[in-house]
């Protein structure tokens, strides 16, 4: 079932701070994982896959590239649920 | 030849986490109490697998306690004792101020990440390939430890680790002295790790009925020079050291605990884990930790024996203390603290080395525990029942390691 942008945003938050220790209100929807963030690429993967799990989705590899702002992500997440 | 201490290397620093406390302080205090760090291990896999030895002498401060939550994610156990132990020396040396580029880590582990090792061939099994963490690799890597340390304090002088089994953190220590001796840097934080309290060690250690077995009483269980030994106890944990060259230590006016004067090594080449019975080989390294730290086999008062509590190990060590120090063996107190701090393979040697420096420091010898019935095959002057205090005064003392593979290490530490 599709989750709402706020839902996702939320659920993403959870992750990137889980893996990087970055406070859950920093992940905003305009920032961008490398240069707000600080977002390496093997923390970027690991997200990656924790989200697949976490939304029930499948982000493959070659649009990982793609997902430069959490909106990116965010909305990659949302479009792929329904 | 010039003499070896024409660039003497002062410890400034210490730091550990043990089976007897978060801290090195703790830790020494735990020894002078006699207290053990062994017990049972309440870890679900312990009776899934049938582990047959069900104690062990486990970290007393959980990393997760000390470290943010993305450190204890991001590295392995064996990493993740070595920071918080580096930290403590780091702190307790007064964050020395030195230039980067001649500051160096070196810590030794034996086993390395084995816990994200089977950790991740878990998920690689149970989950596929995209399931392995990316951090896989770095973690698992054995020079993990000292590439943690070194990004940590901003080591760029290098950052080292040696692997020699139950020597490696001894080792470390031995090749830290070098890099200042040889001008490379002139601070280095030297040490060993390991977190190897897993179920495929325990089973293998098991398997060659390397460990002690003594479910009923775990605190009982190692009891090194006892003729009731029967194994060792496996402990985990770290233990490291801030190193300088004299002169930079003085320069800054830094507390010196003791000057560690020389390491000597050798190999057995005589099986790949008993020792060798007569003791050749490791009186080779520490006559020659002697000869290098300009003393006479006589000036040395204690040891701080690498005694693990095995039947054979024990007598072998004992051999090649005979063998080295002759008609003086009886005039030197020893101590094995592994009757207390349990078996810390890789970090055994660098923790051993701490627990001599605090001696030679504090001039106090912790006792050995658990030595009922000295086995007379060891006629050793072990120190047991109160502390020891050693003479006022220019001393001496020394540190064996040895580990599978034949590997010998002895450190010399003499007063400053």
């Amino acid at each position: 079932m599709a989750q709402s942008e706020q839902e996702i945003l939320e659920g993403l938050a959870e992750i990137v701070n889980e893996e990087t220790g970055l406070d859950t209100a920093s992940v905003e929807m305009d920032k961008s994982f490398t240069e707000d963030l600080d977002i390496d690429s093997l923390s970027m993967m690991t997200i990656v896959v924790n989200a697949e799990e976490k939304f029930g989705v499948r982000i493959p590899d070659s649009e990982v590239k793609n997902l430069k702002t959490v909106r990116d992500a965010v909305t990659f997440i949302g479009s792929a649920q329904s | 030849m010039t003499s070896n201490r024409d660039r003497r290397v002062v410890v400034t620093g210490l730091g550990a986490t043990t089976p007897l406390g978060g801290t090195a302080t703790e830790t020494w205090e735990a020894l002078l109490a006699g207290r053990s760090g062994a017990r049972p291990m309440d870890f679900d896999w312990v009776s899934k697998y049938e582990l047959p030895v069900t104690f062990a002498a486990t970290i007393a401060t959980k990393p997760e306690e000390v470290l943010a939550k993305v450190e204890t994610r991001r590295l392995d156990p064996s990493s993740q004792y070595a920071l918080i132990a580096a930290r403590e020396a780091w702190a307790d040396a007064g964050k020395p101020e030195v230039d980067p580029e001649r500051l160096g880590a070196a810590i030794g582990s034996g086993i390395g990440g084995v816990w994200t090792l089977l950790d991740q061939w878990d998920n690689l099994r149970e989950k596929g390939p995209r399931r392995v963490y990316p951090l896989a690799v770095p973690m698992l890597m054995p020079n993990g430890p000292a590439a943690a340390v070194s990004l940590d304090i901003g080591a760029r002088a290098g950052a080292h680790t040696t692997v020699s089994a139950c020597a490696s953190g001894a080792e470390s220590m031995g090749y830290a002295i070098d890099m200042i001796r040889t001008g490379r840097a002139d601070v280095v934080v030297a040490g060993g790790t390991e977190a190897a309290v897993h179920p495929l060690p325990i089973a293998g250690f098991a398997a060659m009925q390397a460990l002690s077995t003594r479910n009923d009483e775990p605190a009982k269980a190692s009891r090194p020079y006892d003729t009731g030994r029967d194994g060792f106890v496996l402990g985990e944990g770290a233990a490291v050291i801030v190193l300088e060259s004299e002169e930079h230590a003085r320069a800054r006016g830094a507390r010196i605990y003791a000057e560690l004067a020389s390491v000597g090594m050798s190999a057995d080449a005589h099986h790949i884990t008993a020792p060798e019975p007569n003791g050749s080989g490791a009186s080779r390294a520490m006559l020659y930790a002697v000869e290098r730290a300009d003393l006479s086999p006589t000036d040395i008062i204690h040891i701080n024996a690498h005694a693990t509590s095995t039947p054979v190990g024990d007598v072998a060590e004992y051999n090649a203390i005979k063998r080295a120090f002759g008609d003086h063996t009886e005039n030197m107190s020893v101590t094995a603290t592994k009757s207390m701090t349990g078996h810390l393979l890789g970090a055994a040697g660098a923790l051993e080395a701490v627990i001599t420096i605090q001696s030679v420091y504090n001039r106090l010898v912790p006792a050995t525990i658990n030595l009922d019935d000295q086995d007379p095959e060891i006629p050793l002057n072990v120190v047991t029942g109160d502390h020891q205090k050693l003479p006022d005064g220019d001393i001496a003392a020394l540190n064996n390691s040895f580990g599978f593979g034949g590997h010998n290490v002895a450190l010399t530490i003499r007063s400053i």
